[in-house]
């Protein structure tokens, strides 16, 4: 590694992170919006979003790609919502109510998708990505039909007036922002969530210390390569399992955070797009399938958020139509996600093609070997 | 018995599990009041609707790219050639014939496209091909806005441009195979002979497709990569016309089924379009790297089957609407078990 600053390979390394600074640039100014509302709305989402991005590192981590079933914890943190609203415990009590109930669904539900991932390996994000699916017509199961018919709900106000189903949007006025106004900042004219900031603060700490123990460092090794792993003693299942689980843990607290700032919630909705956006941050952040860091998920909130805010405006400045820039904005954060995942294909196919020029074949990742020809 | 256990093994469980379930849904239904010659009438005419679309699936899950997620790219070149199609005013026979000579060379370009692309991603081919679609899907989304399409039939009354978010096809070529020879027996029953013929016609050209030289090293590339190419086969040639040809019979899919739905629809509807015809070709008994014509046309069939049933029985016995769950999980769950199963075929 030199120490000189390579302009062209930072590129080449980060080009979806390029595209995206240069996109906002062109749309921020357009959008003819004030610098103050855009860096308040920015400071919201980064406190909104980060935990549940943060759900995606391990798994990557432990070489089991982005963690699309994530979806799951983010049921299991809307189910402890829904508790904690009818058991109606308020402030931060309820949050932390909810995440105490979710704490087990989470644990159980992340145990089935790793068992599930582990037999599906090669193919862990599509599978993860229907598994989502799948559970959500479970939770649609359990939500409209099981909720006040055969789970006991207290609350009326919660229940469908046919006497039994969580009705589509539950208010959470109860427990509405009270992790971030519990020490809420006024500076430079604007607001920080402290609270908020420091609880993902600690999920930072968490990871980092978390990478150096035995088990952080099994998930690296996995994540390198796992016949060697398995032949050094290391549970591969296993250890993948708890990778999973403490992904789903994780992502059922970010839902939580995130549903308390938004102070309401779409009961069948509210979950089905957070995969999306945590996979879209994360990558635009310049995180790999394989690698993944502390400030590409930070960098990834403020660039996907930014062009969430702007777009909208922009393409109602450029085209008169608003809907022409929310469209915009879901094909680049589509096309993000594809780009990142096609590179990274890319990338590793020519890294096997180098190591076979190399007759050093027995280096190689099995799974690869089978793609190339 | 120890026949049937290898059997049940082979075509597995959840398949004869949902075989039965539909034929329990339809002896069922007479007692709780569910007309059985409308039922009948409501699965041909949706399994016509949807079979080319599962049939779309096949050549590449032949040629080793595993299941087309990204369907969506055929279904865009299918929408672009109906909403033509109507802008130069053909109707009737020519109008449907117009919308797919329009649509094939959008979906033979696209599709050349998208398999180069494939090529470059071996092994990763499912996730990307989803997002690949999905990005299409909402940069079309754009492009049905700020096209200069003119017709009145398609646009927005008010404004005068950008396309309707569905378009009725009524008086252009809604329905038109529907009710080429449709056969009509007794009051609710209707035979959409038709568009069965066209869906046989097709089925039937695949598989003769497969029976020719391209379409057997296509199989070769998909079974044994290595083996196809010591045999002098191109295998990134091969994948490539494969994706072509899932590519084209997605976009004529596409038009059968509006012409028997009777809209077009656009914006984000082909979002999700894929995972249905998925579900359904699984369901007949396809793997995730083998498929045939009759696992096409008995998993429509059956997919088609108990989605129409299971609202109408279901609901009139548990006097509530679960059949959205049980299209869910019943879907997802076939999607999830032909991923996790340990395939015999070494891949």
């Amino acid at each position: 590694m030199t120490k000189k600053f390579d302009f062209k390979r930072f590129v080449d390394d980060n080009v979806v992170v390029v595209i995206f600074l240069v996109l906002t640039a062109i749309a921020t100014p357009i959008s003819g919006l004030s610098a103050n509302y855009i860096l308040q709305d920015i400071f919201t989402r980064i406190g909104r979003n980060s935990f549940l991005v943060f759900s995606l590192i391990l798994p990557i981590m432990a070489g089991m790609g982005i963690n699309f079933g994530m979806v799951l914890g983010a049921m299991a943190g809307q189910l402890g919502l829904i508790w904690a609203v009818d058991w109606n415990i308020s402030g931060v009590w309820g949050l932390g109510f909810g995440v105490l109930i979710g704490l087990p669904i989470a644990i159980g539900l992340g145990i089935v998708c790793g068992s599930v991932l582990n037999r599906a390996k090669g193919r862990e994000m599509a599978t993860g990505y229907i598994l989502g699916f799948f559970m959500d017509g479970v939770y649609q199961f359990v939500v409209l039909y099981l909720m006040g018919a055969i789970i006991p709900m207290r609350s009326a106000a919660l229940t469908l007036s046919r006497g039994y189903g969580v009705r589509n949007t539950v208010n959470l006025d109860s427990v509405r922002q009270s992790l971030d106004k519990l020490l809420m900042v006024k500076a430079f004219g604007l607001n920080f969530p402290i609270a908020t900031y420091l609880v993902i603060a600690l999920l930072c700490v968490f990871i980092i210390w978390f990478r150096k123990t035995k088990l952080g460092q099994d998930m690296r090794a996995i994540g390198q390569d796992q016949p060697v792993s398995n032949a050094s003693g290391i549970p591969v299942e296993k250890t993948r399992i708890i990778a999973i689980v403490m992904s789903t843990v994780l992502a059922m607290i970010g839902q939580i955070i995130f549903l308390q700032n938004m102070g309401n919630m779409a009961t069948y909705n509210a979950h089905r797009q957070t995969g999306f956006f945590a996979a879209a941050a994360i990558l635009v952040g310049g995180a790999s399938v394989t690698k993944a860091t502390i400030p590409n998920v930070f960098v990834g909130v403020v660039l996907l958020h930014l062009m969430y805010i702007v777009m909208p405006r922009a393409g109602a400045q450029l085209f008169g139509s608003a809907q022409i820039g929310e469209y915009f904005r879901d094909a680049f954060s589509y096309g993000a996600i594809a780009l990142a995942l096609v590179l990274h294909a890319w990338r590793k196919r020519r890294g096997v093609a180098i190591d076979r020029a190399g007759m050093r074949q027995n280096t190689v990742d099995p799974d690869a070997k089978g793609g190339v020809v | 018995m120890r026949n049937f256990k290898e059997f049940a093994a082979d075509f597995g469980w959840p398949r004869i599990i949902i075989f039965f379930f539909l034929i329990a849904l339809f002896i069922g239904a007479p007692f709780v009041g569910v007309s059985v010659s409308t039922s009948f009438s409501d699965v041909f005419n949706r399994f016509g609707q949807n079979a080319i679309l599962v049939l779309a699936l096949v050549p590449m899950v032949q040629s080793g790219c595993g299941l087309n997620f990204g369907l969506p790219v055929g279904i865009i070149a299918g929408l672009l050639g109906s909403t033509l199609a109507m802008q130069f005013g053909l109707t009737g026979w020519f109008g449907f014939f117009g919308a797919v000579a329009i649509c094939l060379p959008f979906a033979a370009l696209f599709g050349w496209l998208y398999g180069l692309l494939l090529n470059k991603v071996k092994g990763e081919e499912m996730t990307i091909a989803m997002y690949v679609g999905f990005s299409l899907v909402t940069f079309f989304s754009i492009l049905w806005l700020l096209l200069p399409y003119s017709s009145p039939a398609m646009v927005w009354g008010y404004t005068g441009r950008g396309l309707r978010t569905t378009i009725t096809l009524e008086n252009f070529w809604g329905k038109i195979l529907n009710n080429f020879l449709a056969v009509r027996i007794g009051q609710n029953f209707t035979f959409p002979t038709g568009m069965i013929l066209f869906v046989a016609l097709c089925a039937f050209l695949v598989y003769l497709f497969f029976r020719t030289k391209t379409g057997t090293a296509m199989t070769a590339v998909g079974s044994n990569a290595d083996f196809a190419r010591a045999g002098g086969v191109s295998s990134d040639k091969m994948r490539t016309v494969s994706v072509m040809l899932s590519t084209m019979l997605g976009a004529v899919g596409i038009l059968v089924y509006q012409q028997s739905f009777g809209f077009i629809q656009l914006y984000q509807a082909p979002l999700f379009m894929a995972f249905p015809a998925i579900a359904a070709l699984l369901i007949g008994g396809a793997s995730v790297n083998k498929a045939s014509m009759v696992n096409v046309l008995v998993g429509t069939l059956l997919f088609q089957g108990i989605l129409t049933m299971t609202p109408s029985v279901i609901n009139s016995v548990l006097q509530t609407d679960m059949s959205e769950v049980i299209r869910i999980v019943l879907s997802n769950g076939m999607i999830l078990y032909a991923l996790t199963r340990k395939t015999k075929v070494s891949k």
